[in-house]
This record gives C-alpha cells, sequence and structure tokens, in this order.
C-alpha cells in the first residue's frame, strides 16, 4: 500500500467512526424510546435523525466554563484522553482485511493498553473538578477500571492460546472454520461485562450514577469538553463491540455479503445490546460490583485459563 | 364521653384527682389537661408503665390561645401544647395538653422519653418560640435561621403583603448564604477521627436523588455514612397558616398539595375532621365515591414511588411504563373530578358533583386491565437480582424502632405489625370493604417494596368492590353546614336565602370544638387536628403528616451503609416533600 493509501483508510476510520459516535446519539435514544413505550427525538428532520446535528451544534455553542477552583490544564486534558485512547484503539481494529490502520502483531495487547489509559481521563477530570461528587465518581472509576482491565485481558488469553498470537487479523483468520464464541463462551461474558464496566454504562454506570453522584467525575464539564466524555463514550461503545464482533464471531467473516458489511452487522449488534441493558438492568453497588469482580469473575477467568490451556495441550498432543 | 375510659381511672388513681382535668372533645379522644411538672411523669407512665402502653409520640404541637374567642372554658391565655400518643395495643389515642402562661414560656423537652419529639419540638419552637428544655439542639427546623419572628404566633401576619416589599441586597445575600453552611461542631460531629478526614457532601437541596428541594449533609468517611442531618423546610408554604385565615371551604385546595401525590386522599382527612366538628353524618354514596377515588390516587401515588424507586437504583425503564399507567388513573380521575393531581373536589359534607355518565366503564377498564400490568411490573422490578441485593438488608429498622420514631404506614407493615387504619379505626365507610392488610417482616427496604405494591393490589380489589355495589343515592349530606350549602328552599323563604348568602359568602360558622381525624393515607397515617372557636374559619389547622417522622429517621437507619444506599433507603420511605414541610 502507498502511504496515500494509508493516510485515506486513516481519515475514512477516523470520519466513519466519529460519524457513527455522532449517530449513536439518535440510535440509542430512539431505541431508549421505543423500549420504553415513548417517542423519542421524531421532530428534527426524518425519524428525528437530525437530532444528532443539534446536539453537536448545542454542545459546540455552549458556554464552555472552566470552573475556577478547577486545576486548568489537568481539567482541559482530561477529556481529550478519553476520546484519544479510545480512538487509538481503532488503529488496530481490523474491519477487513484491506481496512486495518495498523495490523500489529501485537494488536491485542496494544488495544488492553489503550483501554487502560481510558481510566486516566476519569481520574485527572474527577480530580481536577475540585467537586466532591466528581471526585467520589473519579475514585469510584479508578478502581472499577483498574479492576475490570484484569479480568478483561485474562478473559482474552484463552482466545491467544488458541490462535498462538495477539495479531487481530491472525484471530479473526483462526476463526474461519468455528467462531470463538464456541470454544471460549465463558470468555465472551467475561469479555463483555468488562466491556461494559471499561466504558462505564449502566448497569455499571457508577462513577457516573445519576440519581447518587449527579454526575460523577464529570459533574463540572460543560460545552465540547463535555462533548468529549459524551463521544468518548459512544466510541467506546463501539470499540467494545467492533472487539466483541472480531474476537468472538468471527470479524468481517461471513458468506454473500461484502467483508465491512459483516462487520458492521456484527459490531451493530452489539451496540444494540449495549442499549437493550442500559434500558433493562438496574445499577449494582459499587463495592457489590467489586464484589462481584474479583470474587466470581476472576476464579471463573482463570479457571477458563486452565480449562483451555489443558484442552489445547491434549489436543497438540 | 359519658362512660370514664379506664385509662382516665388508672391515671387518676396514680397520679391523683387533682392532676388531671378533663376537656371533652367531639372526637371521643381522650383529653387531659395538666400541669407542665407532671408531663413527663405521665409520658413515662403511659410509656412504660402501664399494661397496653401507649409508645408511638403520634403527634406534638402548639396552639396559640391568645386571639381565641370564648376562651374562658380554658386552662389557658396564652399557649397550649397538645401530644397525641396512641397505643396499638389498645387501638387508642390519649391527648395531653399543657397550659402555658406568658409571651415566651418554655416547657420541659420530652425528647428523653420519645426520639421523634425532638423534629416535633423543634417545630414548636420554630413556629410559636417556645423553648424546650433539654432539647439536645433546638433549632429551627422549617423556616430559614435567619428569620424573625415565629410564624405560627397569632402577632405574626399571615401575607406577604402584611410584612412590607422584599429587598435582596448584597449584605443581606451574604447574611443568608453564611446561614446555609452547615457547622458540623454544631452538631456535634468531629471532622476527623484517628484514620480519616471526614469529607461532608452536601445532597441537595438540588440533587436528582432527592425528589425534591431537601438537603441531607453527610458525614462520611470514604462513602460510608458516619452521620446525616436532614435540612427540611425548603418547601414549607405554611399550610398550617393558611388554615387559620382561608374559610372552611376554602381552605380546602390547599390540602390538595400537601401530600400531593396523594390528592383528594388529603381532602378527606381535613373533612373528617370538618364533618366530626359540624356534626355531618356523610349518605353512604360519598362515603363509597370518596373510598374509590381515595384509593385510585393510592395506587397512583405507588406507582409514582414504584417507578422512581427503580430509577434511583438505576433502572431506567419501569417509571416510563408506570407513568403511563398512572395517565390511565389520571384518566379516570379527569372524567369524574375535571382535575388531576389537584382535584379539590371532596366538600363539606359530601363531593363536589355526582359521578358522571359512564363512569363505570372507565373504571372497569383499568381494574380488567391493571392486575397484568402490575404482575409484570413487579417481575420486572422486583425479581431482579440487582435490585434484591441493592434493597434486602439495606435500611432496617426494628418494630420497636420504628414505633419509638413514630413510622406508621407501609413502613410500620414492612415490619410485621398488621397494622391499617381502615381496618382498625375504620373511617368513610371502610368497615364495608373487604380487603387484606399486607405485611413483610424484615423491616428492610426490599420489604418496603413489597408490601406497597400488594398494597397497589388490594386498592384495586376496593376499588372493584366500589365499582360493583356503589349505593344509589344524594352525593351530599342534608345538612345546613355543607359546602356549598343546598339550594333546596332558598327561593321559598327570606330565612334560608340568608343563611345561603351567608354560607356562600362568608363561608359555613363550625361550631366550636376541636377534632382530629386519622387516616392511612398513601404514605401513612395523616390526621387534621382542627381547632374551631365559632368562627368562619379554623382557629388552628394542625397537619400531622406521615413523611415528616419518616424523614426524622432516615439518618438513624442510614448509619454505616453507604451513599448508595441511602438513595435505596429515601426511595423506600416514600416521603413527599410538601408533606414533610407543609
Amino acid at each position: 500500500m502507498t502511504v496515500m493509501q494509508h493516510i485515506w483508510i486513516v481519515l475514512g476510520v477516523l470520519f466513519v467512526l466519529l460519524n457513527i459516535a455522532a449517530g449513536l446519539i439518535w440510535v440509542e435514544r430512539r431505541m431508549l424510546a421505543m423500549w420504553q413505550d415513548r417517542l423519542g427525538p421524531n421532530r428534527a428532520g426524518p425519524l428525528g435523525i437530525l437530532i444528532v446535528l443539534a446536539d453537536t451544534l448545542k454542545l459546540f455553542f455552549k458556554e464552555d466554563w472552566i470552573p475556577p477552583f478547577a486545576d486548568k490544564w489537568v481539567f482541559i486534558t482530561a477529556p481529550a484522553i478519553v476520546v484519544a485512547s479510545v480512538l487509538l484503539s481503532f488503529a488496530v481494529v481490523p474491519f477487513t482485511p484491506q481496512i486495518i490502520v495498523a495490523d500489529l502483531n501485537i494488536g491485542l495487547l496494544f488495544f488492553l493498553a489503550m483501554s487502560s489509559l481510558g481510566v486516566y481521563s476519569i481520574v485527572l477530570g474527577g480530580w481536577a473538578s475540585n467537586n466532591k461528587y466528581s471526585l467520589l465518581g473519579a475514585l469510584r472509576g479508578a478502581s472499577q477500571m483498574i479492576a475490570y482491565e484484569v479480568f478483561m485481558g485474562l478473559s482474552l488469553m484463552g482466545v491467544v492460546m488458541l490462535t498462538g498470537s495477539f495479531k487481530l487479523t491472525d484471530i479473526v483468520e483462526a476463526q474461519r472454520d468455528m467462531w470463538f464464541v464456541v470454544k471460549q463462551p465463558v470468555a465472551l461474558v467475561v469479555f463483555f461485562i468488562a466491556g461494559i464496566a471499561e466504558t462505564h454504562r449502566l448497569p455499571f454506570d457508577i462513577p457516573e450514577a445519576e440519581s447518587e453522584l449527579v454526575a460523577g467525575y464529570h459533574s463540572e464539564y460543560s460545552g465540547m469538553k463535555f462533548g468529549m466524555f459524551f463521544i468518548g463514550e459512544y466510541l467506546g461503545i463501539t470499540l467494545i463491540s467492533a472487539m466483541t464482533a472480531t474476537i468472538f464471531f468471527g470479524g468481517w467473516l461471513g458468506p454473500f455479503l461484502p467483508p465491512w458489511m459483516w462487520f458492521f452487522l456484527k459490531t451493530f449488534a452489539f451496540i444494540l445490546f449495549f442499549i437493550l441493558l442500559r434500558a433493562s438492568l438496574p445499577r449494582p453497588r459499587y463495592d457489590q460490583l467489586m464484589e462481584y469482580g474479583w470474587k466470581f469473575l476472576l476464579p471463573l477467568v482463570l479457571l477458563n485459563l486452565l480449562v483451555t490451556g489443558a484442552v489445547a495441550l491434549w489436543i497438540r498432543g | 364521653m359519658t362512660v370514664v375510659s379506664p385509662i382516665f381511672q388508672d391515671l387518676e388513681k396514680r397520679f391523683g384527682v387533682e392532676t388531671f382535668q378533663l376537656q371533652i372533645t367531639v372526637d371521643e379522644i381522650l383529653t387531659l389537661w395538666l400541669a407542665k411538672d407532671r408531663l413527663k411523669p405521665v409520658i413515662q407512665y403511659l410509656k412504660n408503665s402501664i399494661e397496653q402502653p401507649y409508645r408511638m409520640l403520634y403527634d406534638l404541637c402548639g396552639i396559640d390561645e391568645r386571639d381565641r374567642a370564648k376562651k374562658e372554658i380554658l386552662p389557658t391565655k396564652d399557649f397550649t401544647i397538645v401530644y397525641h400518643l396512641f397505643s396499638f395495643d389498645r387501638n387508642n389515642f390519649i391527648r395531653l395538653k399543657v397550659a402555658l402562661e406568658g409571651s415566651m414560656p418554655s416547657m420541659p423537652s420530652i425528647t428523653s422519653l420519645f426520639k421523634n419529639a425532638n423534629w416535633y419540638e423543634r417545630e414548636v419552637y420554630d413556629m410559636f418560640g417556645i423553648k424546650f428544655e433539654g432539647h439536645p439542639h433546638l433549632q429551627r427546623i422549617l423556616m430559614p435561621l435567619t428569620w424573625k419572628g415565629h410564624p405560627l404566633r397569632k402577632e405574626h401576619p399571615a401575607r406577604a403583603t402584611e410584612m412590607g416589599p422584599f429587598k435582596l441586597f448584597a449584605e443581606l445575600e451574604d447574611r443568608e448564604q453564611d446561614a446555609l453552611e452547615f457547622k458540623p461542631e454544631e452538631w456535634g460531629m468531629e471532622r476527623e477521627s484517628e484514620d480519616a478526614d471526614f469529607m461532608f457532601l452536601n445532597i441537595g437541596p438540588q440533587h436528582p436523588g432527592t425528589h425534591g428541594v431537601l438537603r441531607i449533609v453527610l458525614q462520611l468517611d470514604g462513602e460510608d455514612i458516619v452521620d446525616a442531618v436532614p435540612e427540611i423546610g425548603f418547601h414549607h408554604r405554611g399550610a398550617e397558616k393558611m388554615g387559620e385565615r382561608q374559610s372552611w371551604h376554602t381552605y380546602i385546595p390547599y390540602t390538595d398539595r400537601v401530600d400531593y401525590l396523594g390528592g383528594v386522599m388529603n381532602n378527606l382527612a381535613y373533612l373528617l375532621s370538618v364533618e366530626k366538628l359540624a356534626g355531618i353524618e356523610v349518605p353512604d354514596r360519598v362515603k363509597v365515591i370518596r373510598v374509590m377515588l381515595c384509593e385510585l390516587f393510592r395506587i397512583n401515588s405507588h406507582l409514582v414511588w414504584f417507578g422512581t424507586f427503580a430509577q434511583d437504583l438505576g433502572q431506567l425503564s419501569p417509571v416510563f411504563y408506570m407513568f403511563t399507567d398512572r395517565e390511565k388513573v389520571f384518566d379516570i380521575i379527569e372524567a369524574i373530578c375535571g382535575g388531576r393531581m389537584h382535584p379539590n373536589w371532596f366538600r363539606i359534607g359530601g363531593v363536589a358533583q355526582d359521578l358522571p355518565d359512564g363512569w363505570d366503564g372507565l373504571v372497569r377498564d383499568f381494574v380488567n386491565y391493571f392486575p397484568r400490568k402490575l404482575k409484570e411490573y413487579s417481575n420486572m422490578v422486583l425479581r431482579n437480582s440487582i435490585f434484591k441485593a441493592r434493597t434486602k438488608g439495606i435500611g432496617i429498622y426494628t418494630l420497636e424502632e420504628a414505633i419509638e420514631w413514630g413510622v406508621t404506614g407501609p413502613g410500620l407493615r414492612a415490619c410485621g405489625l398488621e397494622w391499617d387504619f381502615r381496618k382498625k379505626r375504620p373511617y368513610s365507610g371502610y368497615e364495608m370493604f373487604d380487603f387484606d392488610i399486607p405485611t413483610a417482616q424484615n423491616g428492610d427496604c426490599f420489604d418496603r417494596s413489597i408490601v406497597r405494591v400488594e398494597e397497589m393490589r388490594q386498592s384495586l380489589r376496593i376499588v372493584e368492590q366500589c365499582l360493583n355495589n356503589m349505593p344509589a343515592g344524594s352525593y351530599k349530606a342534608n345538612h345546613p353546614l355543607t359546602t356549598p350549602p343546598l339550594k333546596k328552599h332558598t327561593m321559598q323563604d327570606i330565612e334560608t336565602l340568608i343563611t345561603h348568602f351567608l354560607n356562600v359568602s362568608w363561608g359555613p360558622v363550625i361550631p366550636p370544638g376541636e377534632a382530629m381525624s386519622c387516616i392511612e393515607a398513601t404514605k401513612g397515617a395523616n390526621s387534621y387536628y382542627l381547632t374551631s372557636d365559632g368562627n368562619t374559619s379554623a382557629y388552628r389547622v394542625r397537619i400531622r403528616t406521615p413523611s415528616f417522622p419518616h424523614m426524622q429517621m432516615v439518618p438513624y437507619i442510614s448509619k454505616g451503609y453507604t451513599v448508595s444506599d441511602l438513595l435505596s433507603i429515601l426511595g423506600s420511605v416514600d416521603y413527599v416533600l410538601a408533606d414533610i414541610d407543609r
């Protein structure tokens, strides 16, 4: 591939992703409304799709207020980190065999490393806001994300064992005969739960638990800085959905339709599942979440690893 | 009361005949005047020593007697403090009154005897300026700390127009701001322990989890609640003071807004008192119509609670389903009353209008539709394991604690006491209906929830019985004091015309006396304790609301839990701010 082609792929991916993240505003609100027996945004444009435009414009033109008591530079940096780290993760996601920004041979590790960085934005944002609610949210967020980081990484190791590679294209290719969801169902469940916790979406939206902490770590944010957290969250959902599709559901693989279409459909299904979860589940308490993680998920994922390893060795003879 | 009650004999035997002065009241509650130094021993005796004790301080209020007409019958010229005690074993109230002399009198505190006396005494202090000696923290509770004067004293103006224009100049604003600052030392709180600095977190007055303007200051160690101080009064609108200025009839709309989710149920509590005073017996049709609407409002109120409670715990969808069904109830209420949340539809001696044609169809549709939905909702919320994890074992209180703190309603029944004023002290014809009192045993957030959900089913049963057995007859009692007054004979003779004219323009004159009602409202026991001195408006309106003692208990039951649990507790207590602050 030429340099120009690379640049076009990068720009194309960036463009599509940001649009998807913005479009999710509409998708989520319409889907939630459907599940909650109400209409949702239906005024601006056909089916209310222009709400995306209206929301974006609103965010751009809102007063971008930095509280005088905040730690100014950290306060500004924090929202940038979340978007940057998620977007960087997308660099290793194989959308199709051709469309991939960087097919690193440590792709999976890179993804895990980048999603770990996301926790900085929460901690720094909450800390720099100098607000008690933000601080509580940041502390909750830090411990939640660090804990679930562990299970997320461990849950993927089974897949790595079976593939023998960290490279995401290899992982997809290894699923030609059978998706990893069949071989690694436990890993899928743990990965997805950890993914929800990573993106701090309901039921794991504990860092921003609205009824408890007002808006948690981003209570003090407004304007486009808030918008960055907002977009970051949607990008996060897209990322986890894309990774789930890639690692467990054969990525772009599938008959008849073009690869990108398969990838898109699979990813979108998981995005909808994210939204459905938000519509249906209450939020556990912070310590219950931690307990669930360390006392249930960790042993489970370790067991999964053990069994996978044993079986893999046995098959190899 | 012609028969001398056994408890009165018992008291006279114990404390001597001269201690008590009996007052006869139309509500047939034993009313005894006693000197202020005898109050504590008497209450101590009633609470701890006698068989079948009076274990609940039901209400405590003051009365400014200085403007009262015909006060020569009273042992006081200045102030009265009224204590209502309740005995569950006897199913009986007792009313103790203490006469106080002087313009700023004082009174021994009974906080050492009843925990819930704390807020009640603060309220009396706030409203009348009466000091309670031995109170742990006698501070204003409903009015701002900077308020001048004590609103329920007769010399305090009732309208803002009597007080001169209000100006908020910068200095005053700073002063008001400073007064809002929470000083932990005032409440005997430490700022740090041996190994931790405490965080003081303001929940409210503007906070999504408090369901109204309520401020709770939390003393936190990490996320664990060490102590909490609720600050109420942001929703105080002087409902009791307004009762002294509105006519008996025009006060009805104000009652609607006390427990604003209870709608006409508030009217009922007020009117039962007025009707007792006036000696009005309402026809059966009125009773059944009132019961039906009250139960519809109970369903409504519980639906709001159910949805918002689930939402407090992060479940976003139920609230939409429940509000949709609440609209269906509102459609019925609107068809019957014309109004929705505050229909202001009950009248002295009856209701405003007869039921409209076709009401039965609407109600029947709902009765057929709702049980299936309710089942779906309780599956959706109550059987969810995360919901259970958030509510089971959280915010527990025992039956003794509940009674000590004055808890009534679903919160009491969740501790295992099968107590419902509709069954135990039937009013408005509840004795004619067949329904159960749901109870639960553990007294935690989850049990309070299942009690309420079951109550909706029972309310529906009552509504169905109303539907099938609606008596024929008039929607209004045949009595001269009903409002609007009867017009039957007005065109025949001048005397009736004059009476009619006066009763419309001034409103009815309710005979002197005092009476208290007690109904099982949506949140617990609601009472209007009315004093009439034979005028066109009440001399004193005391509203005993259930949310007030419930909120007072919140710090006690939330200690040791986390901030998230506080939201479960607040949700499960099911309060309405207007019901607390009045």
